[in-house]
């Protein structure tokens, strides 16, 4: 079982490392989005860092939405979905995988470039640490909700802007506690709770979210 | 033992066809027949669950196969009209990968399974390079270090030459030989051992019962 994880994560890896572009892309367009605000709307540092949490967030939040389209459509379009659907594995635990994949390459990548954007628009090193952690979060739940509206909506041909509307609404809850915790941050607050209940998101979504991908695949792909 | 009960497969309101009854036991290899947009491949992908009939049961060993998932698919081995193979990876990579996902207890040489479909020397080209004939070879190489019982095949002889069928034909009578099942379709004439051998023609279904 640990074997069929491993080896789907491996899978993934090493075809996003052929088509280095699936990766690229939304890192780029994470960091050009964060970059333009500053230029569209000044460069006067306290209001920059008071606005910087909301910018990053949903840069991520866009970003993680770019990123969906290569979850499972290239997998449905060669068939490799169609037999993951028939691997003698569970599909749960098989989803599972790559969903962990995915968030590899897109939500690793921008816990990573984190701190460079920190710089860019003049954030407290507590302010960063409080976003960085609500990243490290938060973005995991994004993709496995994410999936899940890609699991529904793999059929359709033209499934992008059902897909955004079906994922935006699911993630507010995600934003706002964010947010919350990185403005408790700033103002030198405790924001331990706030973590636990976005971290209490994050296990509900890892223990739920597989679930429901595997009954949406085997729905879409019928 | 595979059976087909009744099985009805609908399509937009279309019947395309009714009330499919079928039985395979040990060592037999099922051709499936008809004319294009009789209802081959839908037929197939009931078979192998990936879509819910109408009406009618796909049974494996007594079990309906939709209340067992887990233990059908450890003995059934599905190629579609869809190779599932990764065009970014390699075809070393990609036996691999089938490898451990779906027979990771059988022990087998990858070089040699490439030499025997005709891959040696495109063992480390990604797969998107190689002609559509290779590609369908990669996806077929399964057969070779598969231990399912049951083998379902739509349409494996896509893109392959002459000599490629040969060799799939003794595989297939290898495989049946041993006491597993082959169900499959191709619009090529077989050259199989007629006590093996079985075909089905799938047909319209009366001009009364076209629409539901």
């Amino acid at each position: 079982m640990f074997n069929a994880f491993l080896q789907i994560v491996r899978k993934e890896l090493l075809g996003a490392f052929r088509q280095q572009s699936d990766i690229l892309n939304p890192i780029w367009f994470f960091v050009i989005v964060v970059t333009l605000f500053p230029l569209g709307i000044g460069t006067d540092p306290a209001l920059l860092a008071r606005i910087a949490p909301g910018i990053i967030w949903v840069a991520a939040l866009l970003a993680a939405l770019l990123s969906f389209e290569r979850l499972f459509k290239d997998d449905f379009i060669d068939g490799s979905l169609e037999q993951m659907m028939l691997a003698p594995q569970p599909l749960t635990w098989l989803v599972s995988a790559k969903v962990f994949a995915h968030w590899l390459l897109t939500g690793l990548p921008i816990l990573l470039v984190s701190p460079l954007l920190a710089v860019f628009l003049s954030l407290q090193e507590n302010t960063f640490w409080a976003l960085f952690l609500t990243l490290l979060i938060g973005t995991p739940i994004l993709s496995l909700l994410g999936s899940i509206g890609v699991a529904l909506t793999i059929g359709l041909r033209k499934g992008g802007v059902l897909l955004s509307l079906i994922m935006l609404p699911l993630s507010i809850p995600i934003l706002i506690f964010s947010t919350m915790a990185i403005d408790a941050a700033t103002f030198g607050q405790s924001y331990i709770g706030l973590l636990a209940l976005l971290g209490a998101m994050l296990v509900a979504a890892i223990t739920l979210a597989p679930f429901a991908i595997a009954a949406s695949l085997r729905v879409s792909v019928s | 033992m595979f059976q087909c009960k009744n099985l009805t497969c609908v399509r937009e309101e279309r019947v395309l066809f009714n009330n499919l009854n079928f039985t395979l036991a040990p060592g037999e290899i099922l051709q499936v027949e008809g004319p294009n947009g009789v209802g081959k491949t839908s037929l197939f992908r009931l078979l192998v669950g990936l879509s819910t009939p109408y009406a009618g049961e796909v049974h494996w060993q007594q079990q309906n196969i939709m209340l067992d998932r887990d233990s059908y698919y450890q003995n059934m081995l599905y190629l579609g009209h869809k190779s599932g193979v990764k065009p970014e990876l390699t075809a070393l990579e990609n036996l691999h990968y089938f490898h451990h996902l779906f027979n990771p207890k059988v022990k087998f040489d990858a070089w040699e399974i490439l030499t025997l479909v005709g891959l040696a020397g495109y063992e480390n080209v990604p797969t998107a390079q190689l002609s559509a004939g290779q590609q369908r070879r990669v996806a077929l190489a399964r057969m070779w270090f598969s231990d399912c019982p049951l083998w379902i095949l739509d349409e494996p002889f896509t893109a392959i030459d002459k000599n490629g069928v040969q060799v799939i034909e003794k595989l297939l009578i290898k495989h049946a030989e041993k006491g597993g099942m082959v169900i499959l379709t191709t619009h090529q004439d077989l050259l199989l051992p007629p006590q093996l051998y079985k075909k089905l023609t799938l047909q319209k279904p009366a001009a009364g019962e076209q629409y539901v």
